[in-house]
């Protein structure tokens, strides 16, 4: 364990049991397997991208390393400390401190505010909470964090359905900078915005990062956001990483064939380059209660027939240059 | 032009009455579809792209009221026409697909009923002839055992066989216009590029001609044969979509092109729009683009600006249209 990673996951499981209907005779009929074993490590002060089509397990992932939905099984640890152990000891104050380094930006800012509270109630609950700044300095603290991200002072007696998307995104980006947290979590934070609004916000996680030191792990299905945003991309399909390599080398040199076919897929703003037509990834994600046996990407894969991918799962391996992929052909 | 006008929207205003004002949602827009054409409508949320669509159908919901303006199809008026009349334009003449397919479908009537709906009402034929029909669509937009997904319900099917199901629905009766308001916003990349690419061949196949609704500039360079851009309930910019790319005229245009985050060219700092989409309520006066645009001057905030033919088919509507230089971020 080397002392630059700031957080390390080992193999983690997140599965969802399927009951079946009734009280009286209700049995587990199934599992979900939301995430299959995930392994991997961020540096301080980096941006690590989760990408992935929507049903993957990006969000099971971010929500398992908070222990909002505790993992089924694996190991991560935080600044050398293993999280899993805190959290399972039950121990009040040591999970609160936990939970002050790390925060969550939720994809949707219109759902993830109370709508009963002004902004100021929303900014200085975590002061209520953790109690880690004397309560008279909350105020100073609170216009120092909305200048931050790029609000106003009388912005503070507002209440949520006074501010559009955007400035809604920047509250929640204020709320959660509130207890100085070290890893940031970013969920979409921009799906749900405009064009000429999310460059800005994009932007303003990209000062803070610098300002503050912060480290990212940022979830996104829009490759092209990853690539301004993020030093290093996991690419996930069905609970299970396929690639994991820096930006610039995933989106220049890209080998596994999903992770080709979702480059390929995005549109590109200029009429010369887009009349020639993208070519479209065949079929949809499978169902991951009953996941394919093999490699999961084999039932839409372009080059599975020549490989022997349906009897075994490949894993993650290195091909030079911390460039990590999980394919038959590459070996 | 030579090719014959389907769809001529003129000085088109809709107003939403509210508690709080009136919100102009569309503020005399125009526009044109010619047979067989795709043009892209594109604008930021609250900019009227789905007000205007809406009230194409005549199905504005309430409080909103069309109160002025021409929306002539295949040379008729439809806001002359009474409501009668207009449903028989609605699904048969105009298709739509709306923008999330999980809300636009009826949850408690299985896919087959919603689509022979659509059939027996504008067709003269039996049940069991619609649902042929139906099971025929199916194949035509692509959906796998089309005989058994039929009698599956909404919740059955993935985001993207909803989609295509709207599709199918939309095309039921073969319309000669389409309006398709943002149908891959909520879709997954990969699903996406199958249901443009989807549109594009039925478009061609049936000879139609469709209007896109979008927000995203990738999806309109790869379908529309044209690009309208509007802005708080005006036109921007209309052009072919070479012309809208490569020399846009209006700076609403270009700041909108610079902002998209393209994979090609990464750069440090994304450029931004500064502040946020007027209140439509009270929008500014003049252009409304004036307090975020960079070349704004004095004369801005006083006149409206006229939407102007400075080139054949290209018209813009900026008062310093002819003596800005602007470039696009696309270089030419």
């Amino acid at each position: 364990m080397s002392d630059r990673h700031f957080l390390e996951v080992e193999n983690l499981v997140k599965h969802f049991p399927i009951y079946s209907r009734g009280v009286l005779f209700k049995k587990q009929v199934g599992i979900i397997h939301a995430v299959d074993g995930v392994s991997f490590s961020i540096d301080k002060g980096t941006t690590f991208g989760l990408v992935g089509e929507s049903g993957c397990g990006k969000t099971s992932t971010a929500r398992s390393i908070l222990y909002l939905d505790p993992p089924t099984s694996g190991r991560i640890f935080m600044d050398g400390e293993e999280i899993s152990e805190i959290f399972i000891s039950k121990n009040k104050n040591k999970i609160l401190k936990l939970r002050r380094k790390m925060q969550y930006v939720f994809q949707n800012p219109y759902a993830s505010l109370d709508p009963r509270m002004t902004v100021a109630d929303i900014v200085m609950e975590p002061f209520m909470i953790h109690k880690h700044i004397p309560k008279n300095e909350w105020h100073d603290k609170l216009y120092e964090l909305l200048e931050l991200v790029g609000l106003e002072d009388y912005h503070a007696e507002r209440y949520p359905h006074e501010f559009s998307g955007g400035q809604r995104q920047r509250i929640c980006i204020a709320r959660a900078l509130a207890v100085e947290p070290q890893l940031l979590i970013a969920d979409e934070p921009v799906a749900s915005l405009d064009v000429s609004v999310r460059a800005q916000i994009l932007n303003l996680l990209r000062d803070l990062q610098r300002k503050l030191d912060m480290t990212y792990l940022y979830i996104s299905h829009d490759l092209s956001t990853v690539r301004h945003i993020c030093h290093r991309v996991a690419v996930m399909y069905l609970g299970n990483f396929v690639e994991i390599a820096d930006t610039d080398d995933l989106f220049d040199s890209p080998l596994h064939p999903y992770t080709q076919a979702l480059i390929a897929a995005i549109p590109v703003p200029d009429p010369e380059v887009a009349k020639k037509g993208r070519s479209a990834l065949p079929g949809e994600v499978p169902s991951p209660i009953n996941p394919p046996k093999g490699c999961r990407f084999e039932p839409r894969c372009i080059y599975a027939k020549e490989y022997r991918c349906i009897e075994k799962n490949p894993q993650l391996i290195d091909v030079g240059n911390g460039h990590l992929v999980a394919c038959e052909r590459s070996r | 032009m030579t090719t014959k006008e389907i769809l001529k929207i003129e000085n088109l205003k809709t107003y939403f009455n509210t508690w709080a004002g009136i919100v102009k949602a569309v503020d005399g827009i125009n526009l044109d579809v010619k047979e067989g054409e795709t043009l892209g409508l594109v604008g930021e949320s609250g900019s009227g792209k789905s007000v205007t669509a809406l009230s194409i159908l005549g199905i504005v919901p309430r409080p909103g009221k069309i109160i002025d303006g021409r929306i002539l199809f295949k040379g008729e008026n439809l806001l002359e026409k009474t409501e009668s009349e207009l449903q028989k334009v609605r699904g048969k003449e105009i298709g739509y697909i709306f923008q999330d397919p999980a809300t636009s479908l009826n949850p408690v009537l299985s896919v087959a009923n919603q689509l022979t709906e659509v059939i027996i009402r504008h067709q003269n034929v039996t049940k069991r002839e619609a649902l042929e029909k139906a099971i025929e669509l199916f194949k035509l937009v692509e959906i796998p055992d089309p005989e058994l997904k039929i009698w599956n319900f909404p919740h059955q099917l993935s985001g993207g066989m909803k989609q295509r199901m709207a599709v199918a629905r939309a095309l039921s009766c073969q319309p000669s216009l389409l309006l398709a308001d943002e149908p891959t916003t909520n879709l997954d990349v990969t699903i996406q590029a199958q249901i443009l690419q989807l549109m594009k061949t039925l478009k061609e196949k049936l000879s139609m001609a469709m209007i896109l609704i979008t927000h995203d500039m990738g999806v309109v360079a790869e379908v529309a044969d044209r690009i309208t851009v509007i802005y708080a309930g005006r036109v921007c910019e209309t052009a072919d979509t070479r012309t809208i790319f490569y020399k846009p005229r209006h700076p609403y245009t270009v700041a909108l092109l610079t902002a998209v985050p393209s994979l090609a060219l990464r750069k440090e700092e994304l450029a931004v729009i500064p502040g946020a989409i007027p209140n439509l309520i009270d929008p500014p006066s003049g252009c409304r683009f004036h307090p975020r645009c960079k070349y704004a001057k004095a004369a801005c905030a006083k006149e409206i600006p006229p939407l102007k033919e400075i080139e054949p088919g290209h018209f813009v509507a900026c008062i310093r249209a002819s003596e800005l230089d602007i470039k696009s971020p696309l270089g030419v």
